[in-house]
């Protein structure tokens, strides 16, 4: 027994706790500054100068409202279900936050000689667990909305969970369509695909739009935030949350954002390959050109994060037949049409572009 | 005994103890809920036999699917523990009868059979891995594959047909 357990590499397992560590933290901040782009973002939008108190340019805000939250009084409604009213926002936080472990974050550093890649771990099925976890974020949701024995958030609740195994289907028909040209569910190689060619999207635009709308819906965002619509519901499935309880919920859409502008970025545009550049031929530059590659993706993501708040403060809410349509009738035809003809084209292309 | 060993018995534990969980809870939605951590642990049994794909599809499908619309349903349904109506004692003992009954011959129908000697392989075997997986699906099983597939197309028809109603 003790030869097997020990045969473990201590080197592999502080290198991924290490990863893990720092993927995590890296998450938290970003989510943790993405609520302060928010408000300056729509501040800019409507022409208003946003949080500027704390800090110089208001920098501190994010502290000061976290503070804030730990700060209220803990609630907990005598009615409600004690163990699942906690296990929710848990749900939703640990939802959010596993999805990041299958991302490659850049290439291989090279620490004291030994290989260390940026990525927790590079599964076979990468991209079909992110759905895995993403599916179980519903969980959270509902959950959270049924245990606060409220009408009102277990309404909302339900119609959380509908909005997002509805969109979830044509998310992953215009996946379909991606990993028929990538043949692979491996995140890492289809980064590298695409480092080799071109980024994906050049070929799959229908797809990534499809992708786009989807991921939109999926995190509760303008147009989709049908589940905490506050003029229909008072206030959403967390009605009944307080302080920290309520704060996991909010901190887990921007976290839910940050990741799948992550993935989109991954997918769709190249993941970490620095646009113009040929990475392969300065390979010289050691660890300067992962940490490089790292901050590419980073700045991808944050125009992805940066979309997200424009579309939220530029579109109003959807009605919910209109959610409801758009979702059963517009995208999933349209994603399915995309699917057959991507389909199509690579047979006609196997086949020497012969009838 | 090694660390999958050690595993594998978490992971069984984990399994019999929220299947037990499913049918004593007396709240339906904590059943649902057992029920949920029940798929985890057979979809990590699938990740030990090295069945990656298996085990994610059960997680996508069953855990994160099909039980959100158990859950909807018992949910809406609003099934209280009190609400429950209290069963006639002769129904329960017809229960513990026609339980009973089913585990003696399911143990005198698997005492007989070869896999009693067997013990799961762990670890190794990439049948499970996505690619092999379609492969065979594609050319041994391509005509089962496509004849489940028109079974699936009909139930999805069907179910069109009855909520247009």
């Amino acid at each position: 027994m003790h030869s097997a357990l020990l045969a473990i590499d201590l080197f592999l397992v502080i290198e991924k706790l290490v990863l893990i560590v720092g993927i995590v933290s890296i998450s938290l901040v970003i989510a943790m500054y993405e609520t302060y782009a928010e408000r300056k973002v729509a501040a800019f939008i409507q022409d208003r100068r946003g949080p500027n108190r704390a800090g110089p340019f208001g920098i501190l805000q994010p502290l000061a409202d976290g503070l804030k939250l730990f700060m209220k009084e803990e609630i907990i409604p005598n009615t409600s279900n004690r163990f699942l009213f906690i296990l929710g926002p848990c749900l939703a936080m640990m939802a959010a936050m596993m999805t990041s472990a299958v991302i490659p974050w850049g290439g291989t550093l090279n620490v004291f000689g030994r290989p260390v890649t940026l990525q927790i771990a590079d599964i076979n099925i990468g991209i079909l667990y992110v759905f895995g976890v993403v599916s179980m974020g519903v969980y959270g949701i509902m959950i959270g909305g049924w245990a606060s024995n409220n009408k009102f958030s277990l309404m909302a609740a339900l119609r959380g969970a509908s909005q997002v195994i509805s969109y979830e289907l044509p998310m992953g028909l215009s996946l379909i369509a991606l990993l028929m040209l990538t043949g692979s569910l491996k995140m890492s190689e289809i980064v590298a695909q695409q480092m080799d060619s071109t980024w994906n999207v050049l070929y799959q635009p229908l797809g990534f739009f499809i992708f786009l709308v989807c991921a939109f819906a999926e995190c509760n965002r303008t147009p989709f935030d049908l589940p905490e619509a506050e003029n229909e519901l008072n206030f959403g499935y967390h009605q009944e949350y307080s302080s920290m309880k309520l704060g996991f919920y909010l901190f887990a859409e921007y976290i839910n954002m940050f990741i799948s502008s992550v993935v989109m970025a991954t997918l769709f545009f190249g993941g970490y390959d620095i646009p113009f550049f040929n990475d392969a031929a300065h390979t010289d530059w050691g660890n300067w050109l992962v940490a490089l590659q790292g901050l590419v993706l980073l700045m991808k993501v944050g125009f992805f994060i940066f979309l997200f708040m424009w579309v939220r403060w530029t579109i109003p809410r959807f009605r919910y037949d209109q959610l409801m349509n758009l979702g059963w009738r517009g995208l999933i035809p349209l994603s399915l049409i995309n699917m057959i003809a991507t389909a199509a084209f690579i047979l006609w292309k196997s086949n020497g572009y012969k009838f | 005994m090694d660390i999958s060993q050690i595993l594998f018995y978490a992971l069984s534990a984990m399994a019999l103890g929220s299947a037990i969980m499913v049918v004593i809870s007396r709240n339906p939605v904590h059943s649902v809920l057992w029920l949920i951590v029940t798929f985890f642990a057979i979809s990590g049994h699938y990740i030990l036999m090295n069945a990656q794909f298996l085990g994610i599809v059960n997680l996508i499908v069953y855990a994160g699917a099909i039980m959100v619309l158990f859950l909807f349903v018992i949910m809406l349904m609003n099934l209280n523990a009190e609400a429950e109506p209290q069963k006639n004692k002769w129904l329960k003992l017809a229960g513990v009868v026609a339980g009973g009954c089913l585990l003696l011959v399911m143990v005198a129908a698997l005492k007989q059979a070869e896999v009693k000697g067997q013990i799961a392989i762990l670890g190794t075997g990439d049948i499970g891995l996505i690619k092999n997986l379609g492969q065979a699906l594609f050319t041994d099983y391509v005509v089962p594959f496509e004849i489940s597939s028109v079974l699936f197309l009909s139930a999805m028809v069907g179910a069109v047909v009855i909520g247009k109603k």
